[in-house]
Parts: structure tokens; sequence; C-alpha cells
């Protein structure tokens, strides 16, 4: 009896639903299931409490603080991300690999850290806290502590999805195009732009989603005060240690909600514009 | 106006009622108390960092003695300056266990017994865990004779039973009532008493033969109400706190309050016990601080072994 | 999020570019003034302790249990996203089977929850009282509260940096190889275990690298599910926490440093592994 011919790269079929069980039940137990405790929990007290809790005063003041901390602070990151990525890709200099490890070192930074870091510059017993506090700047403790924590742990996520992009586009369209005689500005808004908007859409959501999100850094150098300086991880928090379990997973559950937005929009993305992307898909 | 108030842990409730009363007392609508809680040290830390509290009401009188030295927010006899220790109310330590007390849990002597689960803070953050350490200190200090080494080995066992350290008293409250760890847990009175009120008929509060009194400090921080304009309100807060009407919420809410008649009237709820206090036994806070809780103190050479 | 250690362009003449002093101007200027600056006051203020008292806050055993904890659970963490973020990848990229966007967008879950959320969300999980802690309470297994808490909660947040450096290099890989050996007569396993892994390897250790960083600096999700035991399960990030509420500010920069210092050697590592990976090719 001649063996049935099998395609030496493919595996098995017992190969197959091994693997793929394995994989399915890993993402299962570690990712799905935590996601769906969010949403039993926040709906376990009914969607009247759901909604108390969505329209308490202190609730919509702290959705409110940290969507002005990441307006601020993901259009700062952007602007970053493009002028670092357009000097890294589109031009040779010395240092430029250990700039980019220095522009990645936010991101392994743990963010407890990062709070400590203003602390120490920004605190009373820190480098400038006594002097700002003569000219009557609140830094700690207030908005802007808030928006710089943002700001450091979501430093590198534009400039990481947009420097291999560019790099891979090489310089020569911009050339042409300056050649041509179009300004340098011109010339980012016409060529550069449309060839790597789709990426820095991409790194915009990252940003926004992890801004939103941050809790370590936030958490050493916010007031807590509620109403005022909790924003919406420091209120899950607050709402759990106030036994108020099921407004705590409330919160989390928008605050998911916004999460799982973002990997819809990157997916979608991802579906559209595969090609366009391919070359910043080595996340 | 606004009215800054750092507070720790257990006092979330507390002046959420207290702040009400207060905007009424005053009868004026633009006054709001806002509060922030957290571990009584944690908080005392933040407001050395710059936090703009208007008043602190911590859990220990060491904490705002820490603030007082470090950020010289407040002059260092604040303590002298209201009624009663600058303690408007007082607390103390108590035992929460599991409905029917399945492990017969009646002292502190019975807390050292292997396999008892004890649910406490860690006393380097929380101001309660601070006050549960010293209560179960002098407890050992009488049974077994003044002898530090014994005392020592005895809280140590207490600890070695300890399988969870919340940085703060809430932390630890939720970890024995919602996660179900633990088979005691080592609670400010109030707090205990807002666990059986969440939760009812789970929990029973055991009264020990021995704890502290504690007396949790209110003050106001000089140098950031002058700065802020907000003296006179944060005056007639602290001042507020006083008052037979807001005596009578402290009571509601499980604070042992001051007001003789006022406790007279809630005395079912607030057994008396023998209560020990600090200045008494260890030779006020900032010695407690300096021998027991400081680095390389007892509690870091109990946990360094 | 893409790799560190972007590999880049070989050199050429000069740029007719216009934008390279603004551009790299800004981006120093912003680098330093946010990051840069404020890391230097962390690194200058542990010397404000003599150097044998900086020494014991360094090594005091409760200090070395938590970096042990935390590097320790990170590199477990880092190894077991490993393992399954391989598995992940080879199912994402080899097979077809419906629901696979799914699983694909799934992936990225880790990145857009924040970690006090995975925090609340693991801890009622597996306590005790938690759909998966009383299961495995029957089996006599304690996770929540414990050290394996940590282990749990870094899994979680780590498995998206190992499976997305891997899945497009498996992708780009392309089967031409395997096709060869397997036409020289070589088995299944003899192909993944000298053609496919050896191919993979550098993508994988950069992974690795990446999960382990996240993994060792994390606290939002950890503080919630680890007992925060003393020598047990006290990570690092929260002792300088605690430090810190102990207004020892020295000793909280001091194991700051030490943190600091993994999390850019390891940064260099990386570097190094990709210019390594890039002469292989």
């Amino acid at each position: 009896m001649p063996r049935k011919f099998q395609n030496p790269t493919e595996d098995s079929l017992t190969l197959k639903l091994t693997l793929g069980s394995i994989a399915i039940a890993f993402v299962g137990l570690f990712l799905v299931l935590p996601l769906i405790v969010v949403f039993h929990e926040a709906f376990k007290g009914g969607l009247a409490h759901a909604w108390t809790t969505i329209t308490d005063p202190d609730t919509l003041a702290a959705i409110k603080l940290s969507l002005i901390a990441a307006v601020i602070a993901v259009p700062l990151n952007t602007v970053f991300g493009v002028a670092a990525a357009w000097c890294i890709a589109k031009f040779d200099f010395w240092g430029k690999t250990f700039l980019v490890t220095l522009i990645d070192l936010p991101f392994s930074v743990s963010p407890v850290v990062v709070g400590l870091v203003y602390v120490l510059v920004f605190g009373m017993q820190g480098w400038l806290g006594l002097t700002l506090a003569g000219y009557d700047i609140q830094i700690l403790f207030a908005l802007p502590g808030i928006v710089l924590a943002t700001i450091f742990v979501t430093f590198p996520f534009v400039a990481r999805e947009l420097i291999p992009l560019m790099v891979d586009q090489g310089r020569d369209e911009e050339e042409a195009a300056v050649s041509l005689g179009a300004s340098g500005f011109q010339t980012f808004l016409r060529v550069t732009l449309p060839n790597i908007k789709w990426g820095l859409l991409y790194g915009i959501l990252l940003c926004n989603a992890r801004a939103l999100g941050e809790f370590g850094a936030v958490s050493v150098l916010s007031g807590h005060i509620r109403g005022e300086t909790n924003t919406m991880p420091l209120h899950v928090q607050l709402l759990y240690d106030n036994y108020d379990y099921t407004g705590a997973f409330v919160v989390a559950a928008i605050l998911t909600l916004l999460g799982l937005l973002t990997l819809a929009i990157k997916s979608f993305l991802e579906w559209r514009y595969a090609d366009e992307l391919a070359a910043s898909h080595r996340h | 106006m606004t009215l800054v108030n750092v507070s720790y842990d257990p006092t979330r409730e507390l002046y959420q009622h207290l702040a009400s009363a207060f905007a009424k007392s005053l009868k004026a609508d633009n006054v709001t108390l806002r509060t922030s809680n957290s571990g009584s040290g944690s908080q005392a830390r933040a407001v050395i960092d710059g936090q703009q509290a208007d008043v602190v009401t911590l859990a220990l009188a060491a904490d705002i003695d820490a603030i007082a030295r470090t950020a010289k927010l407040l002059p260092a006899d604040w303590q002298k300056r209201l009624p009663q220790n600058s303690s408007p109310y007082t607390s103390t330590i108590v035992f929460l266990v599991r409905k029917g007390n399945p492990k017969g849990l009646r002292d502190w002597n019975d807390l050292v017994k292997p396999g008892v689960g004890v649910i406490t803070p860690n006393p380097k953050t929380s101001g309660g865990a601070r006050w549960a350490y010293l209560a179960a200190w002098s407890y050992a200090g009488k049974q077994l004779g003044a002898n530090d080494g014994k005392t020592r080995d005895f809280v140590g066992r207490l600890y070695k039973n300890v399988p969870v350290l919340d940085s703060g008293a809430r932390g630890s409250t939720v970890t024995f009532t919602k996660r179900a760890i633990g088979d005691v847990l080592l609670s400010w009175e109030n707090e205990a008493h807002l666990a059986l009120k969440e939760a009812p008929g789970q929990f029973e509060i055991v009264y020990p033969s021995r704890s502290i009194l504690a007396e949790p400090p209110v003050a106001l921080l000089d140098r950031n109400v002058d700065r802020r304009g907000t003296r006179a309100v944060a005056e007639a807060f602290l001042k507020f706190l006083y008052t037979p009407e807001a005596q009578e919420i402290q009571a509601r809410d499980f604070f042992r309050p001051r007001d003789p008649k006022v406790l007279a009237k809630y005395s079912k709820q607030f057994p008396r016990i023998e209560l020990t206090t600090v200045d008494s036994e260890f030779g006020g806070w900032e010695k407690a601080q300096a021998t027991h809780f400081a680095d390389k103190g007892v509690f870091d050479r109990i946990f360094g072994k | 999020m893409s790799a560190p250690g972007i590999s880049l362009a070989a050199g050429r003449a000069r740029s007719v570019l216009p934008g390279f002093r603004l551009s790299l101007g800004f981006t120093l200027v912003y680098l330093a003034s946010l990051v840069l600056i404020p890391l230097v006051a962390l690194l200058l203020r542990p010397f404000e302790l003599p150097l044998p008292e900086l020494w014991d806050a360094i090594t005091a055993p409760r200090v070395l249990s938590a970096l042990r904890l935390s590097f320790g659970m990170a590199l477990a963490a880092a190894l077991i996203d490993a393992v399954f973020g391989l598995i992940i990848a080879w199912v994402l990229v080899r097979y077809r089977f419906p629901g696979k966007a799914l699983l694909d967008a799934v992936i990225d879950l880790p990145f857009a929850l924040p970690t006090a959320v995975a925090g609340i969300a693991l801890s009622t999980l597996y306590a005790p009282n938690g759909w998966l802690g009383s299961a495995l309470m029957e089996y006599g297994i304690r996770v929540a509260y414990t050290p394996w808490g940590v282990l749990v909660a870094m899994v979680f947040i780590a498995l998206p940096f190992t499976v997305r450096t891997i899945q497009p290099v498996l992708a780009e890989l392309g089967r031409d190889s395997e096709e060869a050996a397997a036409t020289l007569g070589a088995t299944r396993l003899q192909i993944i275990g000298r053609v496919v892994l050896p191919a993979l390897l550098p993508a994988i250790l950069t992974g690795v690298a990446l999960a382990f960083a996240r993994a060792a600096g994390e606290y939002g999700s950890i503080i919630f599910i680890a007992g925060n035991l003393p020598n047990i399960s006290e990570i690092a990030p929260l002792l300088i926490v605690i430090n810190l509420e102990q207004y020892d500010y020295a000793g909280a920069a001091a194991v700051g440093v030490v943190m600091l210092g993994a999390s850019f050697i390891m940064l260099l590592a990386l570097n190094a592994l990709q210019s390594w990976a890039a002469k292989r090719r």
C-alpha cells in the first residue's frame, strides 16, 4: 500500500489539533478569562448600579482627568515620534544607535521608578520642589505631574512604530521631491506622511491606550483626591477599597472597553492596510 | 472653596458623612471638603513631597510629627493646639473573626498558635498595623513578665502567621472579607464594625483582654492654609470635629467619641476593655517609632530572620 | 510595539533632505528634559548616603529577596511566554482555522488592558473563592497571595511581547528551507530542530528579553494578587514604594537605580543581539 503523500512542511492533523488546542487554551486561560471576569463582576449589580457608578461626579471627574492627560501626552509624544523618526531614518549621524537605545529606555523602566524619578525632581525634598513652590507652581499631586508621568511611560510608542517603517522606505522619494523644488514641510506632508499614516495611527492608538491605563507611575505622584487628582485606573482602586467592588469593576469595564476599541481599530487597520503596515509589522 | 483633607485608610465613610454636616453647619454651599485616603505613612509622605493639604487627619501622631520635622509645614508642638492630644475621637484594635469563630480565637495568645491565619497590614506603611503591633507587644509584655526577648519572640510568632501583608488597613479588610484569606483580622474597631455592616451575618467581633488606646490626631498645616487662604475654614472644620453633632456622626461610624455624653449614649457598641497607651508603655510615638518601626528596628529584625 | 534595537540602514552620502537640525534638536531636547535629566536625579540620589550604607541598602536580605523575586519570576514568566508564544505564533502563522483573526487580536489584550484592571481581575479569578482559585484549592494549589500569583500576573502582561516578536519573523521565514531539508531526507523533528528553531532564535531571544524587562518592572497588576509579604512575595517595585513611604528617598532611589541598571543592560544586550542576528542573515 503506498503511503498517502504528505507535504513535508505541513504538520500532521494530530499535531495541528494539539498545538491549536494548547494555543487556544493558554490564551483563553490567561487572557480571555480575566476579561470575562471584569464584565461578569461589573454587571453583577445590574445595569442600574453600573449607570449610577458611571454618572457619579467622581467617576466622571476621573474619566475627564484621564482624557485630559491623554490629550496632552499623546500629541506631544506624536510630534516627538515623528521628529525622532525623521532624523533617525533620513539622516546618518554619530551615536544614532545609542539614541535609539535611549528612546527605548522609558519602555523598560518600571512605572514605579518613573513616579519616583519625578518625586525626586519636583518633590519638596527634591531638586526643584522648593523653587517652584516659591513661584506657586504645583507639579506633583496635580495635573502637570500626572501628565509628565503619562508622557514618560508612553514616550517611545509612536517613535518605535515609525522608525522601522521610515528606515524601510528609505529617502529616495523625499530626495526626488526636494530636487523638484518642494520645501521640507511640503515634502513631509505630501510624500512622507501618506507613506507612514497607518503606522502613525497605529502608534498613536497604542500610545493612547497605554496613556489611559497607566497606574503605577501616576499612583506614586497623584494626590488620590477623588474628584480632583484621581485618574480612571486610580478610581478603580479607590472604589475597590471603598467596598464598592461592583463599582470598581464597572470603571474597569469602561477602561477595558476603551482597550478593546483600540484593539478593534488596530485589527481593522491591519486587515485593511496589511501591505502598508507590513513594514512596521515587526511589533 | 475647597478644603483638602489628607486622611488615613478607614476614614473614607466617616469624612464623607462629616463633610456634608460641616457644609450645613457653615450655612455655606461654596465649601467642599475633599478627602484623600490611603495608608497613614504614605499620606504623610505625599504631604511632605508637596501634596497641597489644608488639614491632615492621620492614624497616629508619629506621621504628623514627620511632616512637622521634615517639611516644617506646622510647628513641632502641633499636638497641643487642640483638645485631647488633637484627637477628636479614639479607637482601638479588635479581632474580626469568621461567623461562629471556628478557630475559637479569644485573645492574643490564640493568634500565635500554628495554623491560625492572621491578617494585618504592613506596620511600615499602615498606622492601624502599628497600633495592632504595639497592642500585641503590650499583651505579650504583660503575660511574659516584661522580658523583651520573649516578647519579641511572641510578636515574631504572630507575624509568622500572617499570609498577606497589605499596605493599608482597607486592603487587609478586603483580603480578609472578600478574598476569604485568614482566620482573624487585626482591625480598627470602626473598620470591623463597618465590615459587619457590609456583610451581615458573616463575621463576628472579638474583643481581646487587652488592647491599645489609639488616638488618631488631626492637624492644620499652617504653611499650606496661609498660602491657599483657607485658614479660617480649616480651623472651623477642626473645631467642628469636637462639636456634639460631629461627635454623634463619629460614634455612628464606630469611632469612640471624646464627648462623655455622646460616648455614654453609644456605650453599648463600645465595650470597655483594658487599654494601654503609647505614652505610658512605649514612651510616646517618637520613641516607639524609632525602636520598633524605623529601618533596622525591631519589626525589621522580626521579619529579617 | 516594535522591538527595540531597530537595525538602521547603512550610511550613505550626506542627505539633501532638510530638517535634520530641527528634528534632531527637538528629539534631543525633548528626550533630555523629560527622560534623561529626571533619570540623572534618580542616579545621583542614592549617593547622598555614605557608601557603606548605600551598600547595605542594596544588599539587605529583604532587598535582595525582592530583587530575586522580581527578576527570577520575570525570567520564569518570559521563558513560559517564550514556549507558549512560539506555539501561538506557529498556530497563527501556519494554520488556517475559523476565529483565527479573533485569536490574533486577543493577543494584544495585555497591551490595551490597564494593569490595575488586570490586577483586580486576576485576583478575583485566583482568590480561594474565585473561579480558578477554588478549583485549584481542591488540589491544594494556592496561587493568589503567594509568589505564584506574581508569576501568573507576569505571564499575563508579558505574553504579547514574545508572540509579537516571533510571529512576523516566522511569517517571513517561508517554507523554502524546510522543503529543501525535507527533500534531503530530514525528518519533521529534525527540520524543526535544525532549520526552523535556529532561524527563529534571535526573535525568540528578543521576545524573551522584552518580556523579561516588562515583567521585572511590573507593579500595578502584581500588588493586587501577590501577598506582598517581605522576603516571600514582595516585589522590588513595591519595595521602592515602601521605602518612599518611610521617607527613605535614598533607599528608594538605590533600589530604583538597580532596576534601571538592569533594564539598561537588557536593552544594550538586545541591541547587541540584533546586530548579531543581522550579521547572521
